[in-house]
């Protein structure tokens, strides 16, 4: 079983600044960063009129279906994926086996230089992602719910 | 595996509705999405197929408000039950914190019903979870039906762990905030105890 995905105020703050880079770099409308599980862990650019919590779900049904599909033809895994709409077209990219990067983009920008800005912000999210995972498995880290008691617990449902 | 955000002061559990084809997964998550406050919940999204089977997930976000400052987010999904989709099962399962067994009461039904236990237990397996040890919750359903057995033969068919037990009607929700809130706090205490 993999270890439960946890997030620090240092790392967050890293994380959404590659992710607003990435955004005005690659001219795109809306980058977010979703875990495989399908839980969203940064969005930047032109959210407003984006259902983000159901975007994040599913991009991550699409890559564990294409990463089935990859396994039956003897691949590992699908890496990237592009799909171009009429207007706005979308590109994900799996970085460190563990989260997707997903950039939405229209004509004002071209599929090269997103490529290109996304290679460079994959490499940078790894990299956070690699220190994050060893923060979280080091001693004295333990779960912010080790204090809560029944009480707490029955409180969320007493409506 | 919950995904814990001590930035945003945000705590977000995967649930997962299991059971066999028409048992009334769906059912559950469309009553839940239509007696929640509008600010509580988000879409409901459901991948299914002309005929209204769900063809690979339905998917829906609640949230259930704050322990220790921290909101609690809870991501339900259903699997599709038909046998063949299994490998969509499988997908679905990663990262789950908790599970609802949804079993269809009706007679003809129990065979399907152990079956598809039998293939929630191999599909945790593979995962890494043992169906023992996970936040787990039986709801027996369709109680409203003339050809429903006994409760007594259900529990010895399908809940030997004797994890909590609800009986469901699931399109009027008989059971089913029951069955959810009993999940949830079970998924909460397991949290508790930390990784
Ligand atoms: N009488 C009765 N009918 C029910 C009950 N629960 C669900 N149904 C009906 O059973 C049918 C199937 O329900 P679904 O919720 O779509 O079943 P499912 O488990 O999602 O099925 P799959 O998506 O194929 O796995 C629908 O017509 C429901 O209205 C119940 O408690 N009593
Ligand atoms: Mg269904």
């Amino acid at each position: 079983m993999a270890t439960q995905l946890v997030m620090y105020e240092e790392e967050f703050s890293k994380i959404n600044a590659v992710c607003d880079r990435l955004t005005k770099d690659a001219n795109a409308k809306v980058v977010f960063l979703v875990d495989k599980n399908g839980q969203l862990i940064s969005a930047a650019g032109q959210t407003q009129n984006i259902d983000t919590t159901s975007l994040a779900s599913l991009t991550a049904g699409n890559v564990a279906a294409m990463g089935g599909l990859a396994k039956l033809i003897g691949e590992n895994e699908f890496p990237n994926q592009f799909h171009e709409g009429a207007r706005d077209s979308l590109y994900m990219t799996i970085v460190g086996s563990r989260v997707v990067l997903v950039v939405i983009f229209d004509n004002r920008t071209s599929l090269g230089l997103v490529r290109l800005r996304i290679k460079k912000a994959s490499d940078e999210l790894s990299k956070i992602f690699d220190a994050l995972l060893k923060k979280t498995e080091s001693p004295g880290m333990g779960s912010p719910f080790a204090e809560i008691s029944d009480d707490d617990i029955d409180n969320l449902f007493s409506e | 595996m919950s995904f814990i955000n001590y930035s945003s002061r945000e705590i977000n559990c995967k649930i997962v509705y299991y059971g066999p084809g028409l048992c009334g997964k769906t059912t559950n998550l469309q009553y839940i999405y239509n007696k929640t406050n509008p600010e509580t919940k988000g879409k409901l999204i459901s991948l299914s197929t002309e005929t209204d089977r769900t063809l690979f997930f339905d998917f829906l976000p609640l949230s259930l408000g704050e322990i220790r400052g921290f909101k609690t987010r809870f991501h339900l999904y259903t699997v599709p039950g038909q046998v063949f989709y299994d490998a969509s099962r499988k997908l679905i399962l990663k990262g789950v914190d908790g599970v609802v067994f949804v079993a269809d009461s009706q007679m003809e039904r129990m065979e399907a019903n152990i079956e598809s236990l039998d293939n929630l237990r191999t599909n945790l397996a593979e995962q890494g979870y043992d169906l023992n040890k996970v936040p787990f919750v039986v709801q027996y359903n369709k109680r409203d039906l003339p050809n429903a057995v006994s409760v007594d033969e259900l529990h010895k068919a399908l809940n030997h762990r004797n994890v909590p037990e609800f009986q469901a009607v699931a399109p009027t929700g008989v059971g089913v905030f029951d069955t959810l809130k009993m999940v949830a706090k079970l998924v909460l205490t397991e949290l508790r105890k930390g990784q």
